[in-house]
């Protein structure tokens, strides 16, 4: 296993003192606690975090966590010493606190926990009083039409059961989900007992599947609402215009105001994602030009330079 | 192409929207006492329909502010009124978060 340098984990030096440890700690705990941090590997981080604060933060873990550090460097192979164990250190004192020590690294397990030195009787068993399995957790993708329409989808999901002789073990199975219309991203499916097996008489946990869609060619999607930027020639916007738009439910007569400016949002009301309050549909208009790229096409645009005596800049005052 | 081992697709619900929680559903969920969920619901965290503890109705979204507010207090020591305050803040960032991937997406 690799040895792990607390010190560069926590961003202290070797000779910091307790309270340094505890700013850094508090600091970083911060930046990274998942809840908080966007940040791709938060999760490992942060237990990266908790499991040196709870050997720096203890001056008896630490002294012989000491030890170990002026022998070995950050991700050298280690092994734990042979006189490890033998050294008089005797961790009563600090044990673990909050932290749940269950999610503590195999390098810190063989320091500190069951098997190394004292503290390890503290590890307790898991749902020692809960039966119920444990819920599970995955993520699906799904097109932007599934939500509106509802939709199927295969998915193969890894879970743990009790073996023939009690001893749990990987098991796979495939499944088709349906997918239920009306949700939206960031939300979550329950597959009721489909998560761990229960313990004993116990009912399986479940399993939640956190919805994300994949990038649409016309659409986004913003929580219910469902935005479509639709291109519109300057003739359109300024004269108005009846025209025929895609929206996820189907085509749709959309009637253009006169004298529309690019970027205005029309609102096609409970046109969204179809939830019990459903979203809104906003079709956004984009003004595209056409090129001056023909004598006829330069005319034109002149005539109308012509005509409109026209200063966009005029707010500005120059 | 993966055959399913279920001869017809499993249902499930929108947790968010479809699923209502009573206070003892929510505590087992989330694994808290009830005690502590009173004090969630004191400190505006959690606002459940229904006149007394009995028939409280929870909205599914309670369970994720519930999580969230836990593990806030456990790992960075903030008290009840600091978690209240960042879990409202954190469902902002993510609806900001939101509007953001739409307008740069």
């Amino acid at each position: 296993m690799e040895f792990k340098d607390y010190y560069e984990i926590m961003g202290v030096g070797r000779d910091a003192d307790q309270d340094e440890i505890k700013r850094a700690y508090r600091k970083l705990s911060r930046k990274f606690h998942p809840d908080v941090s966007k940040e791709a590997d938060a999760e490992s981080r942060f237990k990266d975090l908790g499991e040196a604060y709870e050997v720096l933060k203890d001056p008896e873990k630490r002294a012989a966590y000491d030890q170990l550090a002026a022998r070995w460097r950050s991700g050298q192979d280690f092994r734990v010493p042979p006189d490890w164990n033998q050294g008089g250190f005797e961790f009563q004192g600090g044990g673990f606190t909050e932290a749940d020590a269950g999610d503590f690294s195999e390098f810190f397990e063989s320091l500190f926990g069951h098997g190394g030195l004292g503290a390890g009787a503290r590890r307790r068993p898991r749902h020692e009083f809960h039966a119920r399995g444990e819920d599970a957790r995955a993520k699906i993708q799904i097109d932007l039409e599934d939500a509106y329409r509802g939709g199927k989808q295969t998915l193969s999901l890894k879970h743990r059961e009790a073996g023939p002789d009690g001893r749990p073990r990987m098991k796979e199975r495939v499944v088709d989900v349906s997918i239920p219309k009306g949700v939206s991203p960031g939300q979550h499916i329950r597959l009721a007992g489909m998560g761990g097996a229960g313990l004993g008489q116990g009912e399986s946990g479940d399993l939640y599947l956190e919805v994300e869609f994949r990038p649409h060619r016309l659409y986004k999607v913003e929580g219910k609402d469902v935005y479509l930027t639709l291109p519109v020639a300057p003739w359109e916007a300024a004269l108005g215009a009846e025209l025929t738009v895609p929206t996820p439910s189907g085509l749709v007569d959309l009637r253009i105001p006169p004298n529309s400016q690019g970027g205005r949002k029309l609102r096609l009301a409970g046109r969204g994602i179809p939830a019990r309050t459903p979203g809104d549909l906003y079709v956004v208009l984009q003004v595209v030009l056409p090129k001056a790229d023909s004598e006829g096409a330069k005319r034109a645009y002149r005539a109308f330079a012509e005509a409109a005596r026209f200063d966009p800049r005029a707010h500005m005052g120059i | 192409m993966m055959t399913s081992d279920t001869p017809n697709p499993l249902r499930g619900e929108i947790f968010e929207e479809d699923v209502e929680l009573s206070l003892a559903d929510l505590c087992r969920l989330c694994r808290v006492p009830a005690e502590r969920v009173f004090e969630f619901v004191e400190e505006g965290i959690l606002t459940p329909v229904g006149g007394s503890p009995g028939r409280w109705r929870f909205r599914g979204i309670s369970v994720q502010r519930v999580y969230c507010a836990v593990r806030l207090q456990r790992d960075l020591g903030v008290n009840m009124a600091g978690a209240a305050l960042a879990v409202d803040l954190l469902e902002e960032l993510e609806r900001l978060q939101a509007r953001l991937r739409r307008l740069e997406g």
